[in-house]
């Protein structure tokens, strides 16, 4: 028994960050002096601060420190884990006040977050499956095992409201309802872990935190349907996602919490773990079964349904890993309980990866309804540089922005697809006044057509002609009537194309086009890029009056594009300029500008 | 491991350790002087035990035990203090392990202050 705990996360952001090198230096500290068998060491999943990292967590008293080096550590081991002195210069500055140590839980990071999916993350050990039934792990499948029908486990969904996390937003307890209505001789439960969205890594998290979460629902949802066997596809870009996944199984099946007659009471489920290869559109529901089958992952038209036909042609079930990550919560809990977070059609709470110009890069779980400005300006502790802030990204390739003039709206599915954007996956990119629109919808444009399977014309040649109108646009050489052709384009796409993947491609450009029209315009008709992104579209110009002719630009330019002697005003040959802006990085006298 | 009996045993055997890291505006907290002055004279073995007895209890959802710095009364050491949220903060001298055990017993878990041991009983001029 150990009088203290010390918490390091080991998520992707902490580990790149060095927690293994902290970890074992901790260790050999406490080693060697003497406290191995006073306090433990404990590697958790992801604490949400991801910027902070590396992070730990000291316990009971809940010191948090940020950015730990391992030259810290020897401190912190002599002085606060032996003799009980925070080394409070190495605290998360935000806990530090005048009055003294203030509580992460007051933080304004954590004090408005609702810990429901991530309730264990940074929290538990996902290494040891004891820590997790210390939280209350594998009660909620006790529970429906011995005291619940198949039926009654639906309804429970049913009356909680939960909602797939995945994006769509499709009721979880009627995909199961479906499910279990359709009779077959074998049926599957599948766990969609193939997060693909640049800038979304909630799934990851609570794959590298709380691994038996997934493994419990899923086996909840094979009961609630009728299916012995589940699959969890999860991208081999996550190493230690899959790790713990692998160790989480092993250690369940050595419960008996999978595998043949769970509990006593009859009932069989295992689980499998399959790899994708990192394939976005295997992210799309059809596509993902094709490829657990075998198969090169390519989406087929629905109906029929996953509920009706879905892998191997049976009856199957698709959730995501944070739909599956409420659900032990909800069976515990009670409908009621979680219906009464969040709105009137979206209930419970959602997760976000927070990220682009934002201070507190990192994973927050809020109540639905919450506004875009808590979460930007207070949670995520505003926009760095005294910038402006432009519009939020959400729903990644598949989503749109979110302008200024909805900074309040509360966030719920149906709220941000009034507004032309959607909930998606949940990463939500903060954009300042730095950031061009349509350069914005010409990344995610190349996105989805690098990741378009090319099974549907729509798709695959839709797509590409949709770039090169907005690399047209970019460079200056588009016309107002290609603007037209663009917009024709999107609905076409939208309409036609055979999967989400092409049928939510044009959503970038629909809602930057919906919102930023004016920057579209600026580009085409004034060949002018008003946030000074796009390149062909700047020049650098040196204000004679201001250059004392030093010479350090013209030094500085890789394409000896400066002409100019020394001690006489210096100009910019506009042929050979590449505008990497280091002459106007570096002129000491502020002579350089670009317009 | 089959059953849901089992399944709580486990349950029971690890929330408490889990417990520790729970992080509470209302939790009782128990604080040992283990500055230089409190090791020499004997403070980390009472850590340990008050530590272990309140895990073991099962009260880590109510109770945090942590070490401080020198007081300034280096002489009563080992101290250790006792602070119940809206009562009295009370200091406990001179302690050891058996000791501490008392006041995890009388105190923490029954409610009533040891008196014998605390501070304002010493005779202090």
């Amino acid at each position: 028994m150990y009088r203290s705990h010390v918490l390091v996360c080991g998520g992707t952001g902490c580990t790149s960050s060095g927690s293994p090198q902290i970890i074992e230096r901790l260790k050999d500290e406490i080693e060697r002096q003497g406290l191995s068998d006073e306090v433990a060491v404990i590697q958790t999943g992801c604490h949400g601060l991801c910027a902070l990292g590396p992070i730990m967590i000291v316990y009971p008293d809940a010191s948090f420190y940020s950015m730990v080096k391992v030259e810290d550590i020897p401190e912190i081991v002599s002085e606060h884990l032996l003799k009980g002195r925070v080394v409070t210069r190495l605290l998360y500055d935000e806990t530090v006040t005048s009055a003294g140590v203030k509580a992460l839980i007051d933080t304004d990071f954590y004090k408005k977050q609702h810990r429901v999916a991530l309730r264990n993350c940074g929290v538990i050990n996902p290494e040891v499956i004891d820590e997790y039934i210390g939280t209350g792990g594998y009660e909620a499948l006790g529970k429906v095992l011995t005291e619940m029908t198949p039926d009654d486990v639906i309804q429970v969904l049913l009356d909680s409201g939960l909602r797939g996390r995945g994006g769509g937003g499709f009721p979880t307890g009627l995909k199961w309802k479906l499910a279990k209505q359709n009779d077959a001789d074998q049926k599957y439960v599948c766990c969609n872990a193939d997060e693909g969205d640049p800038g979304a890594f909630m799934d990851r998290s609570v794959l590298e935190g709380d691994p038996h979460v997934v493994l419990e629902a899923m086996a909840i949802a094979g009961y609630a349907i009728g299916a012995n066997q589940g699959y969890i596809y999860v991208r081999a870009e996550y190493p230690i996602a899959v790790d713990r996944l692998r160790i989480a199984i092993d250690q369940a099946r050595e419960y008996n919490l999978l595998g043949k007659d769970i509990f006593g009471t009859g009932f069989d489920f295992d689980i499998d773990l399959r790899l994708g290869a990192g394939a976005f559109v295997c992210g799309e529901e059809t596509a993902l079964m094709t490829s657990i089958e075998g198969k090169r992952g390519e989406p087929r038209p629905r109906p029929p349904f996953p509920a009706q036909k879905g892998l191997f042609g049976k009856p199957t079930i698709l959730n995501n890993v944070e739909t599956y990550a409420n659900i032990p919560q909800i069976i515990l809990n009670g409908p009621e309980w979680f219906a009464s977070m969040g709105t009137e059609k979206s209930k419970g709470t959602k997760v976000f990866a927070l990220g682009g110009k934002i201070h507190n890069t990192g994973l927050v779980e809020i109540p639905m309804g919450t506004t875009l400005r808590e979460v930007i300006e207070e949670i995520g502790g505003g926009i760095p540089n005294g910038k402006k802030f432009k519009a939020a990204q959400t729903g990644g390739p598949s989503g749109g922005c979110i302008p200024a003039e909805h900074f309040d709206i509360p966030i719920d599915y149906d709220n941000l697809i009034s507004i032309g954007s959607m909930m998606g996956s949940g990463g939500l990119i903060v954009m300042d006044e730095d950031d061009c629109m349509v350069d914005i919808a010409k990344f995610f444009l190349e996105f989805t057509v690098e990741e378009s399977c090319g099974k549907c014309t729509p798709c695959r040649v839709g797509t590409r002609r949709m770039l090169e109108i907005l690399t047209k646009i970019t460079k200056g050489q588009a016309t107002m009537e290609d603007l037209d052709k663009l917009e024709e384009l999107c609905y076409y796409i939208k309409n036609n194309s055979l999967c989400g993947l092409g049928q939510t491609a044009p959503n970038p450009v629909l809602s930057t086009l919906r919102y930023f029209r004016d920057e579209y315009e600026a580009h085409i008709k004034e060949k002018r890029c008003p946030a000074g992104v796009c390149k062909a579209l700047l020049s650098y110009v040196i204000d004679r009056d201001k250059c004392r002719g030093c010479t350090l630009c013209a030094r500085n330019c890789p394409a000896g594009a400066i002409i100019g002697s020394v001690k006489s005003p210096h100009i910019i040959d506009t042929e050979k300029c590449v505008k990497c802006g280091a002459c106007m990085e570096k002129c000491k006298f502020g002579a350089i500008s670009k317009r | 491991m089959k059953t849901l009996a089992e399944l709580k045993a486990i349950r029971e055997k690890m929330q408490n350790q889990v417990g520790l890291r729970a992080e509470d505006h209302n939790h009782t907290r128990v604080v040992v002087g283990m500055a230089t002055c409190g090791i020499a004279a004997g403070a980390r073995p009472v850590l340990t035990k008050i530590s272990q007895e309140v895990q073991e209890r099962g009260l880590t959802d109510k109770i945090a035990v942590t070490q401080t710095g020198c007081i300034g009364l280096c002489q009563y050491e080992p101290i250790v203090e006792v602070m119940v949220p809206g009562e009295p903060k009370v200091t406990y001298i001179h302690m050891n392990p058996e000791k501490a055990v008392e006041v995890v017993n009388r105190h923490l878990a029954g409610g009533h202050v040891v008196d014998e041991y605390t501070l304002g009983a010493a005779d202090i001029k």
